[in-house]
């Protein structure tokens, strides 16, 4: 099926990378291949457009609404364009001990965007417990963690390394 | 004071490149499993049972049993699977194996798949756990490299292929049924039980579900003796048990202890938790993971173990020992962990799925100012409707998250009554801008 939002190299990478997926699962069970599939996808395209859903369907001989009804299910998929950057920031219990109300409310500030909503950077939301409990506050940004964010100037430390990234 | 602990899974922390395969093996590692390729698997399951390993993902159930209900009859294939989704509230010790010693969790994997005959191994990671995944595929693909894995373990005529899997965020998917939907690639809606896990798991195959720890733990088990890891606890918990020390205390982390450590010592003793900020108290405590039933102050002076914690109608579920100050809202905490489990319920249970956000609601209805005559009542009635209090096994739902919701609103409300009627009283939260306790607020 050709899959316009992917260019030719691409294909060839999700497809030889789906192959090694597949390859963990018994042959008549290609749909338990679902979400490593939908965090290739994801980790290539920065979401999960309708027509990479589609594809992963064919791929995995499922149908679509089955693959939208795992891509919604779980937070850490997009199925819709997120910002540049998604920031997640953990205010479950241990955190808001250790300030993170104050965390999101900064960084409400110096992104300019509200928990929960997007812009064309910054994705900011609300995540529960990120095994960070001894070393709250924390946050991810497109997954790569950061922790101990007690002070205005270790979080201004975090996201000015993010702005001197190519 | 308890506090000479036998090192069991924290003992190669601190060396030199612990998660690597040659750190491993310098200190000892993958000897345990030779030793157990010269048993016979029911062998090994007889030493894990005799040293009274209990899981540690939360419900402390005793290992080799779980392992001796894998049908021997069965022809499918047979399945180990990890449940390495730690995701509950105020625990984080799967993280740090993860990160110090992903070749303990190895080991372990290849000793328990011996034991119980199975050729496949998955490994459920969290998806948040981006940086433990490559640590423990680096590892995964050294042991690959030596033989531990693939089709020969050690030049023995068994074969174990082991692959991770990540999880995208979902709490409900560290519950072992919920856990095994997402492994088939669906969500992770949780299974009605029985059957169990061990007779129908992982694609209708007979499958044993364990944590990090848990498994982490055999090598020493083998290495060692069932019976000295038995007399290391109490009667019916063997070994020594990681706890998570979080909230208003002064060093905060992860400590392994002995069972017979109490809350108390591991809040006040120099080698963990260094007792309480300047001038604060102790106003309330939750000893194992947000799901467990709240501590009053006069409370804590119970060990931080399996039996001693249900004689007081509470549990020692995953090891997450969360500390509140006197100077900390708990109308305020029981708020947030409310949100959580309204946030992570599945949707497939109504007491459940209808139940989180109406406790929630409440809860923030009382602590914004605008609670009423009677909101407590609603509180109790809601949460007895998902599960009974004290708990009498599962509630009114097919897994346990209707539990782990209700009994945290159960308890806060029992114990701390007076300070929800207070802010009804009063029409505001009695600690104005500051419900966070000492550590609360973010400083420049």
């Amino acid at each position: 099926m050709a899959s316009p939002f992917l260019t030719a190299e691409e294909q060839r990478v999700f497809d030889d990378q789906l192959a090694e997926i597949l390859s963990h699962y018994p042959a008549d069970r290609k749909s338990a291949a679902m979400l490593p599939t939908l965090h290739l996808l994801q980790s290539m395209k920065g979401w999960l457009p309708p027509d990479g859903m589609e594809l992963v369907a064919q791929r995995l001989e499922t149908h679509p609404e089955r693959v939208y009804e795992v891509a919604t299910f779980y937070v850490m998929f997009h199925t819709k364009k997120p910002g540049k950057f998604v920031v997640d920031v953990c205010t479950n219990l241990s955190c808001s001990l250790w300030g993170a109300e104050d965390l999101l409310a900064y960084l409400e500030g110096k992104l300019g965007v509200r928990a929960g909503e997007s812009n064309a950077t910054w994705t900011l939301r609300e995540a529960e417990c990120l095994a960070s409990c001894g070393t709250a506050p924390c946050l991810q940004i497109n997954e790569v963690h950061h922790e101990n964010l007690r002070s205005r100037a270790a979080v201004d430390a975090v996201f000015a390394k993010l702005a001197a990234a190519p | 004071m308890p506090v000479a602990v036998e090192k069991i899974i924290t003992r190669n922390w601190g060396r030199k490149n612990s998660w690597t395969l040659e750190a491993y093996k310098a200190a000892g590692g993958y000897k345990a499993l030779e030793k157990a390729l010269g048993l016979t698997p029911a062998q090994v399951i007889d030493e894990v049972k005799k040293s009274n390993l209990r899981g540690r993902g939360g419900a402390g159930f005793p290992t080799g049993m779980k392992w001796s209900f894998i049908p021997k009859d069965n022809p499918k294939p047979k399945y180990l699977t990890v449940n390495a989704d730690e995701s509950e509230p105020g625990t984080f010790k799967d993280r740090y194996i993860l990160e110090y010693d992903p070749h303990m969790l190895l080991e372990g994997i290849a000793i328990a798949a011996f034991a119980i005959g199975a050729h496949t191994a998955y490994v459920y990671l969290r998806g948040e756990f981006r940086f433990q995944t490559q640590r423990l595929q680096g590892a995964v693909e050294e042991a690959y490299r030596a033989g531990i894995f693939g089709r020969r373990m050690l030049g023995r005529d068994f074969a174990l292929d082991c692959y991770l899997v990540r999880g995208a965020g979902a709490y409900i998917c560290g519950e072992e049924t919920g856990m095994l939907e997402s492994l088939e690639g669906k969500k992770g809606w949780p299974r009605l039980k029985p059957p169990f896990p061990a007779v129908v798991g992982l694609f209708g195959a007979p499958t044993v579900v364990n944590n990090v720890e848990t498994l982490a733990s055999l090598p020493a088990i083998l290495d060692k003796g069932g019976d000295w890891f038995a007399r290391l606890g109490p009667e019916k918990s063997g070994g020594t048990r990681m706890v998570c020390l979080s909230g208003s205390v002064n060093r905060p982390g992860v400590y392994e202890v002995m069972l017979s450590t109490t809350v108390r010592e591991l809040i006040e003793s120099e080698h963990f938790g260094q007792g309480m900020p300047p001038g604060r108290k102790v106003k309330a405590v939750i000893p194992g993971g947000s799901s467990a039933p709240v501590l009053a102050a006069g409370e804590i002076d119970v060990a931080l173990e399996f039996e001693a914690l249900k004689v007081k109608e509470n549990m020692a579920g995953s090891g997450g020992v969360i500390v509140m100050d006197d100077a900390t809202c708990v109308v305020r905490c029981l708020w947030r962990v409310s949100r959580f489990y309204a946030e992570e319920s599945c949707g497939q249970c109504t007491p459940c799925r209808e139940g989180t956000p109406w406790l929630t609601r409440v809860l923030r209805k009382i602590e914004e100012g605008r609670g009423e005559p009677g909101d407590i009542e609603v509180l109790l009635n809601v949460a007895q409707s998902i599960a009974p209090f004290p708990p009498i096994g599962l509630g009114h739902t097919i897994c346990a998250l209707g539990d782990a919701a209700a009994l945290p609103v159960l308890s806060f409300v029992v114990k701390f009554r007076s300070e929800f009627e207070e802010h009804i009283r009063l029409g505001k939260c009695p600690f104005g801008d500051r419900p966070w306790g000492h550590y609360g607020a973010m400083t420049a």
